[in-house]
């Protein structure tokens, strides 16, 4: 098994993600790029368990899902908060935090 | 002119003073009384109005009679042992700077003592009749008394700083009434003026106090005095020539000489009591009382007498060419104390006679202004001698007390003026020629410049505006001139063995130390000489003034007459040299700060508003921008640790 391509996968969807985080208008999907560089860093943590062969990588990928799924309600809320006031889903409508 | 050897004086055979008992246990008295007088004059307001000039006479009045008891007194102790001193109280006590308020009696200070009172309460009479129809006589006497109370302080202390502070009461009370009749532009600026040049003065005897206290610790005049062997020669002169400054600013000395003609414009007694008899000689006082430090420091010695010489005749020329006759007198009061100050830094062969002259011109300088004041009262206020002329038939009584002053003045035996200032051109003679050649010039124009006056004011055809009445003033004015007149003539006796006191040499010898000299010439030559000179100096004046009636219009004159008549470019000199250099690196200052430095800390502001209205900018409001600056900013910290790490 050649740990070096799972780093690689998880690189590449970690920046898949970012980009996405960037570009893509639309909150859900900004949210759903944000949960793919999550899951990217959990691969990269079972990968580095699996090349030591210690279990620390894994126990704290489950500290990242739950995280993760906290982060998904919190946020899920907030946007639902949003579309409800403004009708829109951009995050571009919301720019208010200005001088 | 080279420098005078090396003085060698007797020590001063005064004994250290004895503590004050008995009847010198009054001497505080004589500082209270003027002082409390010119307080109550000064804050009772308006309803004093009616006593207020009577209660400042009395006060000076009280002074002088208590000083004639204490000159009883001490004529009563022996001739060694007549310093006499009343400690007072502590003034600073900071660790090892201790200074206490004392009063030295000696017979130095008791001459001083009784000229001022004596002739202080003369002018105090005099101003009764003369500010008679001023509103606020009463604050007159107030600053009077006030000027009496500081002028007995200088005299009496017996540290040099208690000196420094009836020094400075002096100034302020010749400030306030040089500008007493404040409403006027032309006093008001007097009155800086005069203030702003002893300042000067002022600075130099500051700087000789502090230079005292690092060479010997204290600025006890006895412990200074006494310790003049043990002190390094180059403190020493530096505390002469420090002292001098002082002096020269007090004394209108060259080149502190500006202020005093323009002080005429204070009322005339102020004139005649500052300006003549009293505050211009506490910078002859300082220079005889230092004596000691002088004697050893011959260089400071010999500015001394430069300086003296130099004013003596700068005074003289001055006077010569000035028609307003209180401008007159004033460069006339110059000139006499130039000779003070020759004799004084003659050493002590010339102090006992410097004090004699400046006893003597207190009386006779005196007469002088108050008789001019006299006739300034009788014509309007007129000061201008070209519009007076032939007034000696219509104020008799003025014009028999002037001339006994001008005979003073000139020097025609038996009058005192003869007396003093005979010795001290004998003085000057032994001991350098050039300073007795000036000293005897200085007398031969002094014959000129005074009868000048004389022939212009009493003598003459009548000149007077339209609308002027002349008339003979009030006895209050013309007691005093009486009174000031017999002692101009009599003042002479002082110098007699007879006189309580032993004569003023025997008097004085203790306190100032007194030589004689080896004389070149026969004793009698010396007053012939003078006389001789006076007389020349008599006669060209009647020349050009006697003979011929004295034009309304002053005539254009010689370049030298011109100069004189602009105070030798004193004024000229002065705005050259220090006030327009001083304004322009005043306003170069001003520049500097305005905007070089207020320029900065408000480019400063400038530049941080600057640059937070650009960094403004980042804050957009869009999410996705804040998103992307969070992740170069992520970028840039894992850079930095990778770096740390390598």
């Amino acid at each position: 098994m050649n740990a070096s391509n799972y780093v690689v996968l998880s690189a590449v969807l970690f920046s898949i993600g970012a980009v996405g985080v960037l570009i893509r208008r639309n909150a859900l999907v900004v949210f759903m790029c944000v949960e793919l560089m999550l899951n990217a860093s959990n691969l990269a943590f079972v990968t580095f368990a699996r090349t030591t062969g210690t279990l620390d990588g894994q126990v704290t990928a489950f500290f990242v899902m739950v995280v993760a799924a906290a982060e998904v309600v919190v946020g899920l809320a907030i946007i639902m908060m949003i579309y409800r006031s403004r009708r829109s889903a951009s995050v571009d409508d919301a720019s208010l935090l200005k001088l | 002119m080279t420098t005078l050897p090396a003085l060698a004086g007797p020590v001063l055979s005064e004994a250290a003073p004895s503590a004050a008992e008995g009847v010198f246990n009054l001497l505080w008295l004589l500082i209270a009384f003027p002082l409390a007088g010119a307080a109550i004059l000064l804050l009772v307001g308006r309803r004093g109005d009616g006593w207020g000039h009577i209660l400042g006479t009395l006060t000076v009045l009280s002074s002088f009679i208590v000083a004639t008891f204490l000159f009883v007194a001490e004529v009563g102790l022996s001739e060694e042992s007549r310093a006499v001193q009343q400690t007072l109280y502590e003034f600073v006590a900071v660790g090892g700077y201790q200074v206490s308020v004392g009063l030295l009696l000696d017979p130095l200070s008791m001459a001083f003592v009784l000229l001022i009172t004596g002739v202080g309460t003369l002018i105090h009479v005099y101003s009764m009749g003369y500010m008679e129809h001023d509103e606020r006589r009463r604050r007159f006497f107030g600053y009077l008394n006030l000027f009496v109370a500081a002028m007995l302080l200088l005299v009496l202390a017996d540290d040099y700083l208690i000196l420094y502070v009836g020094w400075e009461g002096v100034g302020l009370a010749s400030y306030l009434l040089i500008g007493f009749w404040q409403q006027k532009p032309s006093a008001a600026t007097a009155a800086k003026k005069a203030f702003v040049v002893n300042r000067v003065g002022d600075l130099g005897m500051s700087l000789a106090i502090m230079v005292m206290f690092a060479a010997v610790g204290t600025s006890e005049i006895l412990a200074v005095t006494g310790a003049t062997e043990r002190m390094d020669s180059s403190w020493l002169t530096a505390i002469g020539l420090l002292l001098l400054l002082a002096a020269c600013g007090k004394s209108a000395q060259v080149p502190l000489q500006s202020w005093l003609l323009d002080a005429m414009e204070g009322p005339t007694p102020v004139s005649a009591l500052i300006h003549a008899a009293t505050m211009v000689t506490a910078g002859v006082y300082l220079v005889v009382r230092s004596g000691p430090i002088y004697q050893a420091a011959p260089a400071a010695a010999t500015a001394v007498v430069v300086v003296g010489t130099v004013t003596l005749l700068f005074g003289a020329v001055i006077g010569t060419a000035k028609d307003d006759i209180k401008k007159a007198l004033a460069a006339s009061t110059m000139s006499q104390i130039g000779y003070m100050m020759l004799a004084a830094g003659l050493g002590p062969v010339g102090y006992v006679f410097a004090i004699f002259h400046l006893l003597a011109h207190g009386f006779f300088k005196a007469n002088l202004f108050l008789g001019s004041g006299s006739v300034m009262h009788a014509m309007g206020d007129e000061v201008n001698m070209r519009v007076y002329g032939a007034l000696r038939k219509i104020m008799p009584w003025t014009f028999v007390t002037f001339t006994v002053g001008y005979l003073a003045i000139i020097g025609v035996p038996p009058f005192s003026g003869f007396w003093s200032k005979d010795k001290i051109i004998e003085v000057a003679f032994d001991t350098s020629i050039a300073a007795g050649l000036a000293a005897l010039l200085g007398a031969g124009i002094t014959g000129f410049y005074m009868t000048r006056v004389m022939l212009m004011t009493w003598f003459g055809d009548k000149r007077w505006p339209a609308g002027a009445h002349p008339h003979e003033s009030s006895p209050t004015i013309v007691g005093p001139l009486v009174a000031l007149a017999l002692l101009s003539l009599l003042g002479g006796a002082m110098e007699l063995g007879f006189m309580p006191g032993g004569g003023i040499e025997r008097w004085l010898e203790p306190a100032t130390g007194y030589s004689e000299t080896e004389h070149l010439l026969p004793t009698i030559a010396y007053p012939l000489i003078t006389l001789a000179v006076v007389a020349v100096g008599v006669a060209w004046a009647w020349m050009v003034y006697g003979r011929e009636p004295v034009p309304v219009t002053p005539p254009v004159g010689s370049p030298l007459t011109r100069a004189a008549r602009a105070d030798l470019y004193g004024d000229a000199f002065n705005e050259a040299v220090f006030m327009r250099p001083g304004q322009y690196l005043t306003r170069t200052l001003v520049y500097v700060d305005s905007r070089g430095i207020d320029g900065l800390v408000n480019g400063v502001a400038a530049g941080i508003g600057g640059l937070s209205t650009r960094g403004r900018r980042i804050q957009t409001g869009f999410v996705r921008s804040y998103a992307l600056s969070m992740l170069g900013g992520a970028v840039i910290v894992i850079a930095a640790l990778l770096l740390v790490r390598l």
